[in-house]
């Protein structure tokens, strides 16, 4: 079942075009790759899909509302409770520590202090960084502020995660071990991905692939706007 | 690949006859070209003969006698030796794929070899899912990662090839017919 859709999405910057009608179905527990060269409007795909940017022309559909007209404190409350966000770095309150970056979207949320630090560790946990959870982000690894990153990002256990090239500034290995925490978390929670990438090697870990280029999905073919063999879900 | 050398490799573990060396390569080197049972025996028949390995005696269990062999002291010193040798990277750049896109834009024009990018990228993409489910699977020993990691970025580098390719195709093209 769709759970969040694109159709015919234009968004431009000034009088460049990033998005010149783009229509995309994300269907639920699915993991959507979005690859695509630099400048061809990924990123801009993902923002206008979460809500972060308002599309200038077409229309963004959460479980079948309209959400591209929603005030932006409407669409801020809709990323705060349904949506999780995990961008390439910087992330992470530089003040607090993991457990208390991975605590604060409870505590927007209104949580009680006791029980967010309690499921924040359990997810520290789960992604292998409990031994960091009261140290701050300066003092750790870049592929530990990431998988703290992304606990924060499931914390609120959200039904769609945008993940904007959240491998882009690990090196092969560690970023290897936070896409595979991600894939298997998303996988047992149900949760749809939207993953940007402009690499192969990491779009394979998705369900489906589609290219963008110069703002608009490719259908020469490469962009394989269709499941993969071997589906694996 | 080297037969010879990865059998000299698995012997110096320990004494093995060629039904166990046979499974252990299976196991070390998993999605390596099948190696056939005779290919193992026939091997290490001239390995016995250049007095790389030695018979160690026979053993039976349920089946007819197998008989084991060792590494002798030149085993090993040939082995250590082809350890020691780095392996040149390609001197040419000879793939079938590299040469097939090439004549492509020879006799083709450019919406064939774009076609051919196209559908090549996509057997590389799915071959790339597939060694990737491979890897993340559960039950995925590091064999199976370490063996499915060096096959995928050989690939991730051909599919980056392909859709460079692809972007300058019609560019070759001009300069190819000019």
């Amino acid at each position: 079942m769709t759970q969040l859709a694109a159709r015919g999405v234009v968004k431009a910057y000034g009088p460049t075009p990033a998005l010149r009608g783009v229509t995309l179905d994300v269907a639920e527990g699915e993991i959507v790759a979005v690859t695509g060269p630099s400048g061809c409007g990924k990123s801009t795909l993902l923002h206008c899909l979460a809500g972060i940017l308002r599309p200038d022309a077409g229309q963004v559909t959460w479980r079948g509302e309209r959400i591209d007209t929603w005030s932006e404190a409407a669409r801020s409350k809709l990323r705060r409770t349904e949506f999780g966000v995990l961008f390439q770095f910087g992330q992470l309150v530089a003040e607090l520590t993991a457990a208390e970056n991975v605590a604060l979207p409870l505590l927007l949320a209104g949580t009680g202090r006791r029980e967010a630090r309690a499921a924040a560790l359990g997810w520290l946990e789960r992604l292998d960084v409990a031994d960091v959870a009261d140290v701050r982000p300066g003092r750790m690894s870049g592929g530990q502020q990431q998988r703290c990153a992304l606990a924060r990002a499931l914390v609120t256990e959200p039904r769609v995660l945008f993940a904007d090239e959240p491998t882009g500034a690990l090196d092969t290995l560690t970023g290897e071990q936070v896409l595979t925490h991600l894939v298997r978390l998303a996988r047992q929670q149900h949760t749809s991905v939207v993953l940007v990438t402009h690499e192969p090697r990491i779009a394979a870990y998705a369900d489906r692939e589609v290219m963008l280029r110069d703002g608009v999905v490719d259908t020469t073919g490469l962009g394989l706007e269709r499941p993969f063999a071997g589906e694996r879900r | 690949m080297s037969t010879t050398h990865v059998l000299l490799g698995l012997l110096a573990a320990g004494n093995r006859h060629g039904y166990d060396l046979k499974r252990a390569h299976d196991t070390r080197l998993p999605r390596a070209r099948p190696l056939a049972f005779g290919q193992v025996y026939a091997t290490l028949g001239r390995l016995a003969r250049d007095g790389l390995v030695v018979a160690t005696g026979q053993e039976r269990e349920s089946g007819p006698d197998r008989t084991a062999y060792a590494l002798t002291g030149r085993g090993r010193e040939e082995l250590d030796a082809w350890l020691a040798a780095v392996e040149p990277p390609a001197p040419y750049v000879t793939s079938t794929l590299f040469a097939k896109v090439v004549v492509a834009l020879l006799v083709a024009d450019v919406d064939t070899a774009r076609a051919y990018l196209v559908a090549q990228a996509r057997a590389h993409t799915d071959r790339l899912r597939e060694l990737t489910a491979i890897k993340t699977a559960p039950t995925a020993t590091l064999d199976d990662v370490v063996a499915a990691d060096y096959a995928i970025v050989h690939l991730d580098a051909d599919l980056r090839w392909l859709r460079t390719t692809l972007d300058r195709v019609a560019d070759w093209h001009r300069e190819v017919h000019p």
